[in-house]
């Protein structure tokens, strides 16, 4: 090992059990190079070197008699949708800019019991609503890759930007994302980097600021499917305090990791092949089946026939669970208040400052399909839509056992090139939408990089609870390709 | 198409959202534009297709009735904006 940003988390927690190298040297290491990069990337919002540094002691101590947790020393990053106790959480929104929860999600408080440390909170679109973290009150966060001979910023993709490009860059071994419609697996592609929406249900909801309660799950993002296979074995598990949540054993992904996929049936969903999208895309989406088949996997061609009604459903759907969940974000008895002389002022002018432009669209469209005379037309035919999305893979799943697609429709766009239309904007999200909208897994694995030096990822999308199988198949992928491309900015680059 | 401004108007006033006139005139648009693409779905038929409410893989369950949690007044309170000694402070409602 040459520099401490060689290791990926697997290898870092081998080293730092055979004492090859301290928590302490790992996480100063890390928060430096945090200190050195982060202000052209911005991907943190708050850092927490102190108690990171009295964390990675504390592992330091237990790892000496020969004990400690499956992620005890690890140096993580989490987005800042997860409230931390006593640690600033702000959803990238002003109306939580000094909120400070004085309680710990579920998904934190297992990464904490298995020993993780935790450098700070991770940039986002504001609420997660957002494709290329442009909508964060705390600025941008930037993408670690550049075009080929071009310093034009880009986005590192949304909404977990923030934790896509610090993975991306090293500044941290693993990070936690959340995935509404897309926003772990698309951000993972746009960075060259690995990521898991598990199973609806799989991890608990409890302490994660809400979206779209239906829809929001949190995953893992990290280097490759290893260190993802290790993240999620300790943030998924049942728990009482979501309704949601579900009571099924939490077997240990890494183990799954080289299965194969020798017999596996993989579905190329022809409705896929959307119009437009760029011929190496299409081209990297056919080498993928060129490798699955190659390591003895059975391809056959299926029909999702209702995918071009993933992203309006969603948009209908998602906006009207976020407009009554955004509901509490009233400056009565916690976030940002506006005084005024009136309840209704208060709130109006409160909710006018607070939250930004986005933000304040989808929290009016979500109002308006849910308002009298709407109702039916939008949100309880979009609920049914959701039905027939489900089915489409339910009866897919007849016949085979994964589906293999692009995870978005091009790579990492520049800041200035967000389209003006919003819908065009949203378009970004149509390969990973409908897998959230049926509650299946999927994740993104990089498997290339197009004729701009961007890196590109495929998804595949699994049968509920089957995230083993998921893993394996995207091993596969992940050997074949063998990605060791790194981002023009990273930790491990000579200054 | 768009939305026209009173549309606007009365789901801000819903959505209990302040705008200024120039994001109401920009919210006509977008929000006139996303409706007209979200008016796709009228393409397909959805007679006798039950709604899909969250993914049901989750069984609901009962449990013992008994407190969990509370007795908590200084977290609960540790993030009011405005508070006066335990109590959250809110404009004068009643007159």
């Amino acid at each position: 090992m040459s520099t401490p940003f060689d290791y990926t988390l697997a290898s870092a927690r081998d080293a730092l059990r055979a004492r090859k190298i301290s928590a302490r040297e790992l996480t100063e290491a890390h928060l430096s190079a945090i200190e050195r990069l982060d202000g052209t990337l911005n991907s943190f919002i708050t850092t927490t070197p102190e108690s990171a540094l009295k964390a990675a002691d504390a592992a330091d101590a237990t790892l000496a008699k020969g004990e400690g947790g499956e992620l005890c020393g690890l140096p993580l990053g989490i987005k800042d949708l997860f409230c931390t106790n006593g640690t600033r959480t702000t959803a990238a929104s002003n109306i939580l800019r000094d909120f400070v929860p004085p309680y710990e999600s579920t998904v934190t408080s297992n990464l904490l019991r298995d020993g993780a440390v935790f450098l700070g909170k991770l940039n986002l679109d504001e609420f997660a609503m957002g494709s290329g973290n442009l909508n964060s009150a705390f600025g941008p966060a930037i993408n670690p890759w550049k075009r080929n001979g071009s310093d034009e910023k880009l986005v590192p993709g949304g909404s977990s930007g923030g934790s896509a490009a610090a993975v991306a860059a090293g500044l941290v071994l693993g990070a936690t994302g959340t995935d509404t419609g897309g926003s772990i697996r698309q951000p993972a592609a746009y960075t060259g980097i690995a990521g898991i929406k598990p199973t609806y249900g799989r991890c608990s909801r409890f302490g994660t600021i809400a979206f779209a309660s239906s829809l929001d799950q949190a995953g893992p993002m990290a280097r490759n499917l290893q260190d993802c296979a290790i993240l999620l074995r300790s943030m998924a598990g049942f728990d009482q305090r979501d309704s949601t949540s579900v009571d099924t054993p939490v077997p240990n992904y890494e183990a799954a990791l080289n299965r194969g996929v020798k017999g596996l049936r993989v579905g190329i969903p022809k409705e896929y092949h959307a119009d437009g999208m760029p011929a190496e895309i299409e081209a990297l989406w056919q080498q993928g089946i060129n490798w699955l088949r190659e390591a003895g996997a059975e391809i056959k061609e299926v029909s999702l026939p209702h995918t071009k009604y993933g992203l309006p459903t969603y948009y209908i759907a998602a906006l009207a669970e976020a407009s009554s969940n955004l509901a509490r974000y009233d400056g009565l008895r916690f976030g940002a208040r506006v005084k005024a002389d009136s309840l209704d002022a208060m709130y109006e002018a409160s909710r006018a400052a607070g939250f930004g432009e986005e933000v304040k669209r989808r929290i009016l469209l979500g109002t308006h399909v849910l308002s009298s005379g709407y109702y039916d037309a939008y949100y309880l035919r979009a609920q049914k839509v959701r039905t027939l999305i489900q089915q489409d893979f339910l009866k897919a799943y007849e016949d085979v056992d994964v589906l293999l697609t692009p995870t978005a429709p091009s790579s990492a766009f520049a800041l200035n090139e967000k389209p003006s239309d919003p819908v065009q904007m949203y378009l970004n999200d149509v390969f990973t939408v409908p897998a959230s909208m049926a509650g299946v897994p999927a994740l993104s694995v990089p498997a290339g990089l197009d004729g701009q030096g961007l890196p590109l990822g495929l998804q595949l999308i699994g049968k509920f609870f089957d995230e083993e199988t998921l893993i394996a198949a995207g091993h596969v992928l992940e050997q074949a390709a063998s990605f060791t491309h790194r981002p023009t900015i990273h930790a491990g680059n000579p200054a | 198409m768009s939305l026209d401004a009173k549309t606007v108007l009365r789901t801000a006033r819903l959505a209990r959202i302040g705008l200024a006139p120039a994001e109401v005139e920009a919210l006509q648009k977008d929000m006139g534009s996303i409706i007209d693409w979200v008016e796709q779905l009228n393409e397909l038929d959805v007679t006798d297709v039950p709604p899909m409410i969250g993914t049901g893989l989750a069984k609901p369950r009962l449990r013992e009735d008994r407190i969990t949690d509370g007795e908590r007044p200084d977290d609960v309170l540790s993030n009011a904006p405005d508070r006066e000694g335990p109590y959250f402070t809110v404009p004068k409602v009643v007159e």
